[in-house]
């Protein structure tokens, strides 16, 4: 077998998932870690202020950044979904489910920040805007994919349930995304492009790069922290799972 | 061994949801009186200024509908779970997107097209204006069953729950507000004077797409609830 398929297949399996994911941990949780660090110093303090929002814009590289991940972790959690349906990976269950509380706290930081900026920005914690709204529905597709996954007994029927929830749900997000171009109202249109020039200057632009690569860092370590966990749960009754427990207890 | 054809099994199937609903024929008129309920509400929360309410009525409708729908949703599987002919359902050989969108067709007409009736009864309670009601029917026309479809599918996820009612509100209702923008869209436009295509016909391919694609997922929810 081609020698990548044959590690693709080996990472399906939940005790050698387990180990690689241990030894990854404290290198992501470190990277992860250094990278926020480093963004909300160049964000903070380096980044010039702006002319017109003076330092209040600031807020950008917590809030941008949560966008972008409210999506991005959607979409990851969609596409385990669908590969834990079609070709029933306990894995890809198990990353899907895990996935969903994260992706449903950085949705809730997004729609926070927001609310912080716009008060004294717009003079309104909230208005009904497209983008605001279809994040908002964002946040109840997370929160009904864990409320139905919490809901059914038997954890296996229940991530395959809510991965299907998410799958439908999926609908919602080029909505979130092209919703300041579809319609014109409060929300500002996208300033960084990944084609074309950005709208924005270099010096305020590169802390914005570093806290969006910080936060997918961080994604990946709470979430393989977070399948680690599951894993155990889910394979209680194995051999390797026994294994791991009696080690945890020696040490 | 013959199993007959799909289409007597859908006709079967038609006459059988029926009649279960002609012997409860109590039940059926419920939702309309829970929307009747609802709708009267607001003239006693916001007062009975006949420019207020007008200004509402629409949109008021058409929430109290959706959600006379929502709680009638809860019943399409619930007693086919309780004697078990949902798994047999499950099990025929025909195929089972069909069959459920016969049992989702019933339940539309059985809940949704009583509603639609009552709705100029419930617009002219809230002074809605006499040009906007054409457009507030059509937009329910292409809206209801969109919202049928959709609730199956959500409904198919959580049968076999024991309290279902609540989580399946929360699955529901996010899926539910793009259909209610662009049926509540179209009423406002017309009540301004506005052209009214547009949202309708979003609402149009929104159905025809559903009408392909929710029993399809709605069958592939079932299967995964009752494995």
């Amino acid at each position: 077998m081609n020698p990548l398929l044959l590690w693709f297949h080996k990472l399906g399996s939940p005790p050698y998932f387990y180990r690689l994911a241990g030894r990854l941990l404290p290198w992501l949780w470190g990277l992860a870690l250094i990278g926020l660090v480093a963004g909300l110093y160049g964000g903070l303090v380096l980044a010039p202020a702006d002319y017109q929002q003076s330092d209040a814009f600031r807020i950008i590289y917590v809030h941008v950044p949560s966008a972008w991940m409210s999506m991005f972790i959607y979409a990851f959690m969609a596409a385990n979904g669908f590969v834990a349906l079609v070709w029933r990976i306990k894995l890809s269950e198990t990353l899907a489910m895990a996935a969903a509380p994260i992706g449903a706290a950085f949705t809730a930081i997004c729609l926070a920040t927001g609310s912080i900026w716009g008060k004294p920005m717009w003079g309104t914690w909230w208005t009904w805007d497209a983008r605001l709204t279809s994040e908002l529905v964002l946040l109840f597709l997370y929160l009904g994919v864990i409320g139905l996954y919490h809901a059914i007994e038997d954890r296996r029927q229940a991530s395959r349930a809510a991965a299907f929830l998410a799958l439908i749900g999926i609908v919602n997000l080029p909505i979130v995304h092209f919703s300041v171009k579809w319609w014109n109202t409060l929300h500002q249109g996208s300033t960084v492009k990944l084609f074309g020039p950005s709208l924005i200057d270099g010096r305020m632009l590169w802390p914005l790069l570093v806290m969006a690569l910080a936060t997918k860092l961080l994604f990946a370590a709470s979430l393989l922290s977070r399948a680690r966990v599951d894993l155990l749960e889910l394979e209680a009754g194995k051999e390797w799972a026994r294994q791991v427990a009696l080690a945890g207890e020696r040490t | 061994m013959s199993y007959g054809s799909s289409a007597s099994a859908c006709r079967a199937l038609l006459v059988r949801d029926f009649s279960l609903v002609w012997r409860r024929r109590g039940d059926a008129l419920n939702p309309v009186l829970f929307a009747v309920m609802v709708v009267m509400l607001f003239p006693f929360a916001l007062g009975p200024e006949a420019a207020v309410l007008a200004r509402i009525s629409a949109g008021t409708v058409l929430v109290a509908l959706l959600l006379a729908g929502l709680l009638s949703l809860d019943a399409l599987f619930r007693s086919d779970l309780e004697d078990g002919s949902l798994e047999q359902l499950v099990l025929s050989p025909h195929p089972l997107p069909l069959l459920l969108a016969c049992k989702i067709l019933v339940h539309w007409l059985t809940t949704a097209l009583p509603l639609i009736v009552a709705a100029p009864v419930l617009g002219e309670l809230l002074y809605l204006p006499r040009d906007v009601l054409p457009v507030m029917m059509a937009a329910l026309a292409l809206s209801t069953p969109l919202l049928s479809l959709i609730g199956a599918v959500c409904v198919a996820l959580t049968v076999g729950m024991r309290r279902s009612g609540m989580l399946l509100a929360l699955l529901v209702l996010p899926l539910y507000v793009p259909v209610l923008i662009f049926a509540a869209g179209a009423c406002n436009a017309a009540q301004q004077g506005l052209p009214v295509l547009a949202p309708l016909l979003w609402l149009g391919a929104a159905l025809a797409l559903a009408l392909v694609l929710a029993p399809l997922a709605c069958a592939a929810a079932l299967r995964i609830s009752l494995s």
